[in-house]
């Protein structure tokens, strides 16, 4: 990178960037700028660079942090009341990756309170504006990380995506987001929303800058017993020009449960690869123009010598109403430990345990955060958990076959990341449903945790951001990021 | 009309592992300050994770095993949700769909066999302490491990209800998996008891009496309900399904103030841990490190230890390892009775016993003491002497042969000596109307004739080799 080759010190960097997040002030993408502790950081990593020592691979990258990751720096608020104030002790073990390469944290990302949301307006912090239409909004939950990189304010920045919170916003903002194969990355350290959904990823300008975050970030945590045998730059998976599929070795991957679908081949990117669209998403509900810049790409893929197939996946449909189960239930579980007694907000109201706790939880929740809490401790109570929870349950497995079967017929699949480009500022917040049904097309990647890869597909006549996302077999990140570049035209 | 108790009960035992369930903290609070051993897993930091202790699951099979039950292969972890203080998550993880212990039994000493209905792992609770105006909160034992045994309405007297909650005790000890300290609450049980008229087919109203943690307690308990619901229904009113809570002072049962009433536990499989799953080879390997039962014991010692004396000692693990071990190196049942009566009698009967017992001579000083006293070079009374001091903190580890020495107790056994001693005893004239008295056949006179040899060889003699020829010369 630059600072490696001496072009620039890391305090220049960090100069710049702190300097454009005052200036992009009000779009309102940060919930805590560590201007202080980024340029001590900085001055180090220059020092350390002086003396010719090794300074990691991130060396001096400003990056900003979604605020549902704990880091020391900082409190972590999730944007959300109840955690006010609460500061960690520990860094996750993302951040720590990252910084021990090098990277350097210049502040903590807005998002929908503990990231329920498609919108960032959720936020106890008030909304973030899209980076391209102050009117609209920056998509959610990770709306501050995705218009922190497409600002250009940081080189890449940090989300979670539990339904498509990374793959929305980037595709609203005109960047590249990755929702990694689930486990990928550790969930240690990050404010869980819906554990068995929740995926840590990133947001950078380049499918380039995405490879390298992940292959820093990736990898087994002990510290999270979901997380998966480190794969990610496993040779079998990479991008060797001259090894087709015959050609190479069959991976063994250890802990991988028998009749998991794998990434298909070590196949190299630049072979000709069958590109999956889904017919049940080319329709009314969709907007047109994404749809048009669906079948651009496809045309390009196809003058690449690539082939285009339609799959047939009628189970997808299912997919939100699983989703709109399963994530509740477990956002509902999650939030239980908020509860005024250990650390965060506590209301000033309260008498006995009862008030504390009725108290703290209704002032200290959005109304997103309380409405998911009441969905998901319904489908849970006794009596309903075999119609709804186990139910959904069942149906996630299908989807999961679902997937596992398209991928028989094909490498990846393309298809949109959400029915509308960027919204307007208020347009759904008082239509849940119609928030929810944004989420349509993204959630079934976490259901099945497979990966998807959020790419840039050009502009709508308005002049907004259109996005698209890129899906492939679990434990496919690697080549999924490395065929991104296939995709790429001038117009994005 | 006769009313028959049904009673069940859940043991919830607390496993001596290094650290947490879940956390790598230390699980041992004993005499640690509230809130010491707590990390930010265990108060329920934001975006922290259960990390499952691999040891808990290998306790959890030898627990199952010790009650003979089947260990399930798969199993898995669910949260069970309910808001209170000393809940840190607002969720405690358990076991509720797939526990790891399956079906088994518990027999009794008496014979009777209590089925067991399955047995869990899972998280304990903080702990509170309740003043006037506030509460105070000590994490320390949040997510220590847990088995909770959930046993079979199988037990029907408060006699049985106590000696099954003392035979699972026992049971936990002897697997090596509870320090089974009852004082502390290492284990603790919750007992439903029901009564319904002799041969109706359905069960009474059952009450739970929650956090007896003494067998006596649950005996007391157990009585008192039978005795309660049974007058309500001679009195024609209803036995109010409830959760009681018992008072050792008053002697009575009284509704509980409860965090718990009629809550719906919102059970949901928790996401955060894979599911456990063990290979049958894993879990023989696991089970043959059961070490011997007291139904081993009963069986192995049986014909030659009193059986009062034996219920005594099951009751102590490290002295019915101790017997087995004097048992394999010798061989020999006069050794292990002859050492079973001193444990019984004598170091049971010390003020230090609860010390003692963590720190026993080995099996050969105590082998070597049962020999000694089979050659008859110690008299009884030495042999207790000895043995006790095996375990003064100046003598111990000495060698028995060493302290005996020591001493001055080793008997005199050499018959040339001793006969020389008998003559000189002999030519004392204080003895001379006691032989006179001897020879005329009053035959008692022996006692005070052997006392005086005793004491001549300073109480080294071995008395009846001194009667022996004492009674050769004056014949």
């Amino acid at each position: 990178m630059k600072i490696a080759n001496k072009t620039v010190t890391a305090t220049r960097l960090v100069k710049d960037a702190l300097e454009k997040a005052k200036h992009f002030a009000d779009y309102n993408i940060f919930t805590f700028i560590d201007e202080e502790g980024a340029l001590k950081r900085a001055a180090e990593i220059d020092a350390k660079i002086a003396r010719g020592e090794n300074a990691g691979r991130l060396a001096g990258v400003p990056y900003a942090l979604k605020d549902n990751f704990l880091s020391r720096r900082g409190d972590t608020t999730a944007s959300a009341h109840i955690l006010e104030g609460t500061a960690s002790p520990i860094d996750a073990t993302a951040v720590a990756k990252l910084e021990a390469e090098g990277a350097i944290m210049i502040g903590r990302t807005n998002l929908d309170a503990f990231a329920h949301g498609s919108s960032t307006e959720n936020s106890y912090f008030g909304p973030t504006l899209n980076a391209y239409d102050k009117t609209r909004v920056a998509g959610g939950s990770s709306g501050g990380s995705a218009v922190a990189v497409a600002l250009d304010i940081v080189e890449f920045a940090t989300g979670t995506d539990t339904g498509g919170s990374i793959r929305q916003p980037a595709s609203f903002n005109g960047i590249y987001g990755i929702k990694p194969t689930y486990g990928t990355i550790s969930r240690y350290g990050v404010v869980a929303m819906a554990s068995s959904l929740d995926c840590v990823g990133f947001f950078a300008k380049s499918p380039e800058d995405l490879d390298l975050v992940m292959s820093i970030a990736a990898g087994q945590d002990p510290k999270d017993m979901t997380s998966l045998p480190d794969y990610y730059d496993d040779d079998a998976y990479g991008d060797d020009a001259s090894a087709g599929p015959a050609a190479a070795s069959s991976p063994t991957v250890a802990g991988v449960p028998a009749g998991v679908p794998q990434a298909a081949s070590p196949a190299d990117a630049k072979a000709a690869k069958k590109i999956g669209i889904i017919k049940d998403f080319d329709n009314d509900v969709v907007n047109a123009e994404i749809r048009e810049a669906l079948r651009k790409k496809c045309k390009l893929l196809e003058s690449k010598g690539h082939e285009i197939v339609e799959l047939e996946m009628p189970t997808l449909k299912y997919a939100l109403a699983v989703y709109y189960i399963i994530q509740p239930a477990e956002v509902a579980s999650n939030l239980s430990r908020y509860d005024g007694i250990r650390y965060g907000f506590r209301s000033e109201n309260s008498q006995d345990l009862d008030s504390v706790y009725k108290n703290t939880r209704d002032e200290g929740f959005m109304p997103e955060n309380k409405r998911r809490i009441m969905i998901g401790n319904f489908v849970l109570s006794s009596g309903f958990y075999d119609a709804y929870f186990l139910k959904a349950a069942k149906a996630r497995t299908m989807i999961i076959n679902e997937y596992a079967a398209a991928f028989d017929k094909c490498d990846f699949i393309l298809t949109p990341v959400s029915p509308n480009y960027a919204f307007k500022l208020g347009e759904k917040v008082n239509d849940p449903v119609a928030m929810y049904l944004e989420d349509l097309m993204s959630v079934s990647l976490n259901l099945a945790g497979i990966p998807g890869l959020a790419i840039p597909a050009g502009e709508a006549k308005d002049g907004n951001k259109l996005g698209l996302q890129l899906v492939g077999p679990r434990r496919s990140d690697k080549n999924l990021i490395a065929f991104a570049k296939e995709l790429q035209d001038e117009n994005d | 009309m006769i009313y028959i108790p049904t009673i069940g009960i859940e043991c919830h035992v607390q496993l001596k592992t290094k650290t947490k369930l879940f956390s790598e903290v230390d699980n041992d609070a004993r005499g640690k300050e509230p809130n010491a051993c707590v990390s930010p897993v265990d108060y329920a930091l934001p975006g922290m994770l259960p990390r499952l202790n691999g040891a808990a699951i290998k306790y959890a099979i030898l627990a199952g095993r010790a009650m003979n039950c089947k260990i399930n292969p798969y199993s898995r972890f669910d949260r069970k949700h309910y808001f209170y203080p000393d809940s840190p998550k607002g969720y405690q993880i358990t076991q509720f769909y797939h526990p790891i212990i399956g079906a088994g039994w518990v027999e009794l000493p008496s014979g009777t066999k209590i089925r067991i209905e399955h047995a869990h792992l899972e998280g304990d609770a903080g702990k509170l302490t309740h003043f006037d105006t506030y509460s105070l909160v000590d994490l320390n034992r949040v997510d220590t491990p847990l088995i909770e045994i959930v046993s079979m309405p199988d037990i029907h007297s408060a006699k049985d209800a106590h000696d099954y909650c003392k035979e699972l005790w026992r049971l936990m000890c002897y697997a090596g998996v509870t320090y089974g300290d009852l004082y502390n609450g290492n284990m603790r049980f919750d007992v439903n008891t029901s009564v319904a008229e002799e041969g109706s087919e359905q069960l009474g109203t059952r009450t739970e009496v929650k956090n007896l943690n003494s067998f006596k307690s649950v005996e007391r308990a157990v009585e008192y309900e039978i005795v309660r619901q049974t007058k309500l229904l001679e009195a024609g009113e209803k036995v109010v399904q409830q959760t009681l809570g018992w008072n050792d002072a008053t002697g009575k049962t009284s509704p509980q103030r409860s965090k718990e009433v009629a809550a719906d536990y919102r059970y949901m499989p928790e996401p955060d841990l894979p599911p456990i799953h063990l290979t049958e080879e894993f879990i023989a390997t696991e089970s043959a490190k059961l070490p011997l039962m007291p139904a081993d014991y009963r069986a192995k010692f049986g014909e030659i230890i009193a059986h009062d004396t034996l219920e005594i000692l099951l009751d102590y693990p490290e002295l019915m390892l101790k017997l087995n071990e004097i048992s394999l190196q010798t061989g020999l049942a006069a050794d292990v009775v002859l050492i079973s009566n001193l444990f019984a009698s004598v170091l049971l009967a010390e003020e230090k016993s609860a010390e003692y017992l963590n720190d026993l001579p080995s099996a050969a000083d105590l082998a070597k003491l049962a020999d000694m006293n089979t050659k008859k070079e110690l008299s009884s009374t030495a042999t207790k002497e000895v043995f006790l001091k095996m375990f003064d903190p100046q003598m111990k580890g000495r060698g028995t042969e060493q302290i005996a020495k020591e001493l001055g107790l080793i008997q005199e056994n050499d018959l040339g000596a001793l006969e020389a001693i008998v003559d000189t005893v002999l030519k004392k004239p204080e003895t001379k109307k006691a032989q006179d008295d001897f020879r005329a056949g009053e035959e008692k006179v022996i006692g005070f004739l052997v006392g005086q040899v005793m004491k001549e060889s300073h109480g080294k003699a071995n008395p009846s080799a001194v009667q022996d020829i004492l009674r050769k010369k004056l014949a």
